[in-house]
C-alpha cells in the first residue's frame, strides 16, 4: 500500500508530488501518457499570472498570488526558465475605463503588488510595437513566463529523486475504498492495481470522471480549447511584455508574449467543447487568433508562424479550482478544474495539498530532502567559457543535431539518460528543444530517433512521436535478412 | 488508327503531343514545337523507357543502403520486375560508384550499379 | 599567430564544394569547407535519382553521383574540410577579418579568421507549422526531404499510405519513391492551378503510376491523434481560400509535405548581412558578395535554385570573385574602396534578378542574371532596360515561376551615367 498515490503527471500532480515528497511517504504518480507533461501542461500560454484577474476570496486568487509569489525561488532551485517580464492589460475603449480600472482593484484586494494604470507615451515607452488603437493600460510588473515543459520536469524529476514513483501508460478507471483497511484501491485500463491510504485526482480534463466515482457531489469539466500560433525568434523581439486584451466587445481577447525561449505567442481561444481528446486545430481558430492578436500589436509577422497548436482547459462548472479533501471521501484529495491560472497556481496548491495530506497522515519530513536540481546544460544559451568547460567534460556537446535550435548530441543524450527521461521524440523536444525551431525537426528527427534508439536500445521501427501508436516508421525499405 | 495524348517531357514549354499509331507504327506525330518533341512522341508512344534509381541493402556499411541506377533506360513496362530484383539484392561493404551490383537485370540488359560509396563501417 | 584563411566556405553541399574548387584552383588560395553533416555532397546525397549534371558534364547522374564528382575535384586538390562542424556564430574582428566561430566535437569550440567567407548553407524546408494546416499533431507528418533521407539513405520507410500536398520537384519525386518501395501514394495536392515540378517529374512520377495530381487543392484536417489516420483535403478558389462542400477525406497514415524551400540565412543575418524580401537569400553584387565586405553567397542560401548545375555555376563564380577579394585584402595597394553600383530592378512580371547590384566598373563583359517570372506568361517579351533605353529584348515562349530564367548582361552595352537596370516581362 502506498501512502499516496497521485492521479496525472501534469504541472499540478508533480507540484504535488515534489512537496510531497519533502516528507517521508511512499508516493506513486499515475500518468496516462508516455511521459509527464502530456495534457492542459504541455499546451497553454505559459503564463505566470500576476493574479489581478480572478474573484477575490476565491481559490483562483489565493493560490495564483501566492504561486505567483513562489516562482523566483522554485526556479532556482530546481533549474528551469522563469523570467519576470511583466504584463499588460490593453484597454481599447474610453467607454471601458472604468472596467480596467475595477481590474487594478480587484488585483489589489487580491494582494498583487505593484500594479498601476498607465496612459499617453508612457504606453508605447512600455512597448513600442503596442497598437494605437490602445487608450490605457494596466501594468503588473511581477507577471511572468516560464516553460511550462521544463517547470513540470524539474518537478517531476525532483520529487523522483526524493523517492517518488512515476508509472506511466498507466490509465486509472477505477476507484473505491479498500475492504479490510483504510485506504483505496485503483484500477487501471491496463489491468493493473493499486492501494494508497490517499489519493491526489489531479486527472486534469478527466478529474471529473475521476472525483464522480467515488463522491456523491458531482463535478463536470467542459474542455475548452485554446489555440496559438507560435512564431519564430526572429519576431521574439516584437514585445518585451506579456499583452492581455481587456475583455471587451470582441470577448475575451487574446494574448501576445515573449516565450522564455524567446519566440512569440499568440493566442489562446476560447472554445467549449465536449469532446476531452480534441487537441486539433482549426481553421477558424488560428484565424481568429492572428485577427485578434494584431489588435494589440498591429506588426504581427504571421508570416513567421513555425507551429500551431491547440491546448484543452479543464473548466470546472463552479468556476473555481475544486481543492482539498471532497466530502464524504476521506482521504480522496481533489485538484480539479485547474485552468487557468493553473499553471501559475501550481506551486501553491502543491504546498497547500501536500501540507494537508501529511498532516492527514501524520508523517515526518523527509531526511536528506533535495530540494534542488540541476537542468540539463543549455549550450545555445552557454557562454564561451561555459561551453568549453562543459566539452571538455563531453565532446558529445560539441555535435549539434538540431541546428535552428543549437541543440547538441550531449544534451540529447542528458535527456534520455537522466530521472524520468525522454522517451521518444516529443519528450526530447520538451526538454532540450530539438526540433522546436524553424525547421520544426524537419532536419534533426532522424537524428534525434537514431539517439533513442542508441539510448534506450530500441528498434527503429519502435521509435514514436509521443509514445504508443505514435511510431514514426511504417517498416524498412529492405529486410534485414533478405 | 490509334491516337495517344502525351505532354512532351523535353523541355519547360510542355507541348501537348497527339501521336497517331497504325498497327502500332507511328504515323504522324503534332503538336510539338521541335524535333525533339516529334522524336520523344515517337519513342513514349511505342516503346517507353525508363532509367530505374533506388538503393540496395548493404551489409556492414557506414549506412544500409546505396543508391543504384540501370546502366540504361529500359522498357518502362520492366519497371516493377527491375525493382523487384533490386529489392532482392544484398552486397557488403564497401560499395563504390560505379560498381556492378547486377548485371541484366530482370533480362533488360541492363545492369544495376552503384551510384554511391558506401565504406566499412567502424561499428560493425 | 593563429592562421588566417583566405577563404572559408560554410557548407560542403554542391555550392560549398564548387565554390571551394574555384578558391583552390586560383593561385596560393586557401581554404577550409566547414559542412554540419557527416559527409560532404549535401542534400544531394539523398537525391538518388537521375537527371543532375546535363550542363555541367554533358551527361545524365544521379545526385550522389554528382556530387562525388566535386568531392573528388577537392581531394585532388586536397581542400581541408571539417566534417559534423556547426558554424555558430559569423562576425568580424577589429582588424576587419572576418570571424568564423564554430564548433565540432574534435575541436570543441573554435574561432577561425578568414579574409573572404563564403555562404553556401543551403536551404531548408517550409515545415506544417509555417503553412498553418489545421488538424491535430500525430506522427507521420514529413517534409518530403526528410522522407526522402530516411528511404534513400537510412533505408526506413515513413508511411504506407501516403498523401503529399505540393507538387514542387521533391513531393513529385517522393511520391514515385514511396511507391516503388510498396507505399499508396493516394493523391498529390497543389494549391496553386500549375504544378512547381517539371513537365518530366508530372509524366515520370505521377502518371506513370496512376497518382492524381489535385490542382487547386489544400489540406484542411489532419486526423489522428498518435498516428495520421486521414488528411482532408479541399479545393480552393482563385482567392487560394477553400471552397466549403468540396472537402475529400481520404484515409492514409502519411502525409508528406512539399511546399517550398526558405534560405537558411540566420547565420548571415546575425552578421548583418542584407536578404532580399523576395527570395529570402542576400542581395548580392555582380560579384556575389553580400552587403557585407568580403562575405559571398552561392546557391539556394542564395536563392532556390531548380537545377543544380546553375548552383555549381554561380558557386564557381563565387569562389573565383572571393579568392580575388581575399588577395586584395592581404594586397594593401588594390583599395576596395565604394566602386559606384548600380541596382538591377524587376518590374512588370519578374519577381526577383540575382544579382540584385551591378557594380558596372567590377564587371566582366557578359554577367548572367537569373531572375524567376511572377506568374505563367506565354508568347512575351523580355526586355533589360539601362535607364529608358532597351538593351536587350528576347522573345520567350513561356515563362513560368517555377523555371529559373537567365538572360547575359553585356558590359559594353551599359553607359557612363547609368542610374538604374530594369528588368521586364512585356506581354504581346
Amino acid at each position: 500500500m502506498y501512502d499516496v498515490a497521485i492521479i496525472g503527471a501534469g504541472v499540478t500532480g508533480c507540484a504535488i508530488a515534489r512537496e510531497l515528497s519533502r516528507w517521508a511517504l511512499d508516493i506513486l504518480v499515475l500518468e496516462r501518457e508516455e511521459d509527464v507533461c502530456c495534457g492542459t501542461s504541455k499546451a497553454n500560454s505559459a503564463i505566470i499570472h500576476a493574479g489581478y484577474d480572478a474573484k477575490p476570496g476565491s481559490r483562483k486568487a489565493r493560490f495564483n498570488v501566492e504561486g505567483n509569489a513562489m516562482m523566483d525561488t522554485l526556479a532556482r532551485e530546481l533549474d528551469f526558465p522563469f523570467v519576470r517580464n511583466g504584463s499588460l492589460v490593453l484597454c481599447f475603449d474610453e467607454a471601458q475605463l472604468p472596467k480596467l480600472q475595477a481590474l487594478a482593484e480587484r488585483g489589489r484586494q487580491n494582494g498583487v503588488p505593484g500594479l498601476r494604470i498607465v496612459t499617453g507615451p508612457e504606453m508605447k515607452a512600455l512597448e513600442p510595437a503596442l497598437s494605437d488603437q490602445v487608450k490605457a493600460l494596466l501594468y503588473c510588473p511581477t507577471g511572468g513566463i516560464v516553460c511550462p515543459f521544463l517547470m513540470t520536469v524539474a518537478l517531476a524529476e525532483n520529487a523522483f529523486v526524493n523517492g517518488a514513483g512515476f508509472r506511466f501508460h498507466t490509465t486509472v478507471t477505477g476507484l473505491s475504498p479498500c475492504t479490510e483497511q483504510t485506504g483505496w484501491q485503483l484500477v487501471t485500463k491496463e489491468g493493473e492495481r493499486f492501494e494508497a491510504r490517499c489519493v491526489v485526482n489531479a486527472a486534469g480534463v478527466y478529474a471529473d470522471a475521476i472525483h464522480n466515482l467515488v463522491c456523491p457531489d458531482r463535478l463536470s469539466i467542459t474542455p475548452r480549447r485554446g489555440e496559438y500560433q507560435l512564431l519564430d525568434k526572429k519576431a521574439g523581439n516584437l514585445v518585451s511584455h506579456t499583452l492581455f486584451q481587456l475583455p471587451g466587445k470582441m470577448g475575451k481577447g487574446v494574448l501576445v508574449t515573449p516565450t522564455v525561449h524567446g519566440n512569440l505567442l499568440v493566442g489562446p481561444t476560447a472554445e467549449n467543447l465536449s469532446d476531452k481528446e480534441a487537441v486539433n486545430t482549426t481553421a477558424e481558430g488560428l484565424s481568429e487568433v492572428m485577427e485578434k492578436g494584431s489588435l494589440s500589436v498591429p506588426s504581427l509577422p504571421y508570416n513567421m508562424t513555425i507551429t500551431s497548436f491547440a491546448g484543452l482547459r479543464a473548466s470546472e462548472a463552479g468556476g473555481d479550482f475544486v481543492i482539498g479533501e471532497a466530502n464524504g471521501a476521506p482521504g480522496f484529495f481533489d485538484c480539479a478544474g485547474i485552468e487557468s491560472p493553473g499553471l501559475s497556481s501550481a506551486p501553491a496548491i502543491g504546498r497547500y495539498l501536500a501540507e494537508q495530506i501529511a498532516a492527514r497522515l501524520g508523517a515526518a519530513p523527509r531526511e536528506n530532502f533535495q530540494p534542488c536540481r540541476k537542468g540539463i546544460p543549455c549550450v545555445a544559451q552557454a557562454s564561451p567559457e561555459q561551453l568549453r568547460a562543459l566539452l571538455s567534460e563531453d565532446a558529445s556537446y560539441g555535435t549539434v543535431v538540431c541546428r535552428c535550435e543549437t541543440v547538441t548530441e550531449g544534451e540529447i543524450r542528458n535527456a534520455i539518460r537522466r530521472p524520468l527521461g525522454a522517451r521518444s521524440l516529443d519528450g526530447v523536444k520538451r526538454r532540450v528543444r530539438a526540433g522546436m525551431g524553424r525547421c520544426q525537426a524537419g532536419f534533426c528527427s532522424p537524428r534525434v530517433m537514431e539517439l533513442l534508439e542508441q539510448e534506450l536500445g530500441l528498434d527503429p521501427l519502435s521509435v514514436s512521436k509521443h509514445g504508443k501508436g505514435s511510431e514514426l516508421l511504417a517498416g524498412r525499405t529492405r529486410e534485414e535478412n533478405p | 488508327m490509334e491516337t495517344k495524348n502525351l505532354i512532351c517531357i523535353c523541355c519547360p514549354l510542355g507541348c501537348s503531343l497527339s501521336v497517331t499509331l497504325k498497327n502500332g507504327e507511328v504515323t504522324a506525330v503534332s503538336g510539338n514545337s521541335c524535333p525533339r518533341g516529334a522524336d520523344y512522341g515517337r519513342r513514349e508512344a511505342t516503346h517507353p523507357t525508363r532509367t530505374v534509381t533506388s538503393t540496395v541493402r548493404v551489409t556492414g556499411g557506414t549506412l544500409p543502403v546505396v543508391s543504384v541506377k540501370t546502366s540504361a533506360d529500359i522498357p518502362k513496362a520492366k519497371i516493377g520486375s527491375v525493382i523487384e530484383a533490386i529489392r532482392r539484392l544484398s552486397v557488403p561493404a564497401p560499395v563504390h560508384i560505379g560498381d556492378v551490383l547486377l548485371k541484366n537485370a530482370a533480362g533488360t540488359q541492363a545492369d544495376i550499379v552503384a551510384t554511391k560509396n558506401i565504406e566499412v563501417s567502424e561499428h560493425a | 599567430m593563429k592562421k588566417i584563411y583566405d577563404v572559408i566556405v560554410i557548407g560542403g553541399g554542391p555550392a560549398g564544394l564548387a565554390a571551394a574548387v574555384a578558391v583552390r584552383q586560383q593561385p596560393d588560395t586557401d581554404v577550409l569547407i566547414l559542412e554540419r553533416d557527416s559527409e560532404l555532397g549535401g542534400i544531394l546525397n539523398q537525391c538518388i535519382h537521375n537527371g543532375f549534371g546535363l550542363h555541367t558534364f554533358r551527361e545524365e547522374l544521379t545526385g550522389p553521383e554528382y556530387a562525388a564528382r566535386f568531392i573528388r575535384q577537392a581531394q585532388e586538390l586536397k581542400i581541408p574540410c571539417k566534417l559534423r562542424t556547426m558554424v555558430l556564430d559569423l562576425s568580424r574582428t577589429p582588424e576587419g577579418l572576418l570571424l568564423v566561430t564554430a564548433m565540432n566535437r574534435e575541436d570543441g569550440l573554435v574561432q577561425l579568421p578568414a579574409r573572404a567567407v563564403i555562404l553556401a548553407m543551403g536551404c531548408r524546408e517550409r515545415p506544417r507549422g509555417a503553412l498553418n494546416l489545421p488538424g491535430f499533431r500525430p506522427a507521420g507528418i514529413y517534409t518530403a526531404g526528410t522522407a526522402q533521407r530516411l528511404v534513400n539513405m537510412e533505408g526506413l520507410l515513413p508511411g504506407k499510405e501516403v498523401v503529399i500536398l505540393g507538387s514542387g520537384d521533391i513531393g513529385l519525386i517522393m511520391a514515385r519513391r514511396m511507391t516503388l518501395e510498396g507505399a499508396r501514394v493516394k493523391a498529390v495536392a497543389e494549391l496553386m492551378p500549375y504544378s512547381g515540378g517539371l513537365q518530366r517529374n508530372i509524366v515520370q512520377c505521377l502518371e506513370d503510376f496512376d497518382i492524381p495530381l489535385k490542382l487547386s487543392h489544400t489540406v484542411v484536417d489532419i486526423q489522428g491523434k498518435d498516428r495520421v489516420t486521414a488528411v482532408t483535403l479541399a479545393q480552393v478558389g482563385p482567392e487560394r481560400k477553400p471552397i466549403p462542400g468540396t472537402e475529400e477525406t481520404i484515409p492514409c497514415d502519411t502525409l508528406l509535405l512539399s511546399c517550398g524551400l526558405i534560405p537558411e540565412n540566420e547565420l548571415s543575418s546575425r552578421l548583418g548581412v542584407d536578404l532580399s524580401p523576395v527570395t529570402g537569400g542576400p542581395q548580392v553584387n555582380e560579384s556575389l558578395e553580400t552587403s557585407v565586405p568580403g562575405v559571398f553567397a552561392c546557391g539556394n542560401v542564395l536563392h532556390v535554385h531548380d537545377l543544380v548545375d546553375y548552383v555549381s555555376e554561380e558557386a564557381a563564380r563565387a569562389g573565383a570573385q572571393a579568392a580575388a577579394y581575399a588577395r586584395e585584402q592581404g594586397n594593401a595597394s588594390l583599395p576596395s574602396a565604394a566602386v559606384p553600383a548600380v541596382p538591377l530592378i524587376p518590374a512588370g512580371g519578374v519577381r526577383y534578378t540575382v544579382p540584385q547590384l551591378v557594380r558596372p566598373a567590377r564587371m566582366e563583359d557578359t554577367l548572367p542574371v537569373r531572375f524567376r517570372a511572377g506568374r505563367v506568361f506565354e508568347n512575351c517579351l523580355l526586355s533589360v532596360w539601362a535607364d529608358d533605353v532597351c538593351i536587350l529584348r528576347q522573345p520567350k515562349r513561356k515563362l513560368a515561376p517555377g523555371e529559373m530564367q537567365q538572360f547575359n548582361l553585356k558590359k559594353s552595352a551599359l553607359p557612363a551615367d547609368l542610374k538604374a537596370i530594369t528588368v521586364k516581362v512585356e506581354e504581346a
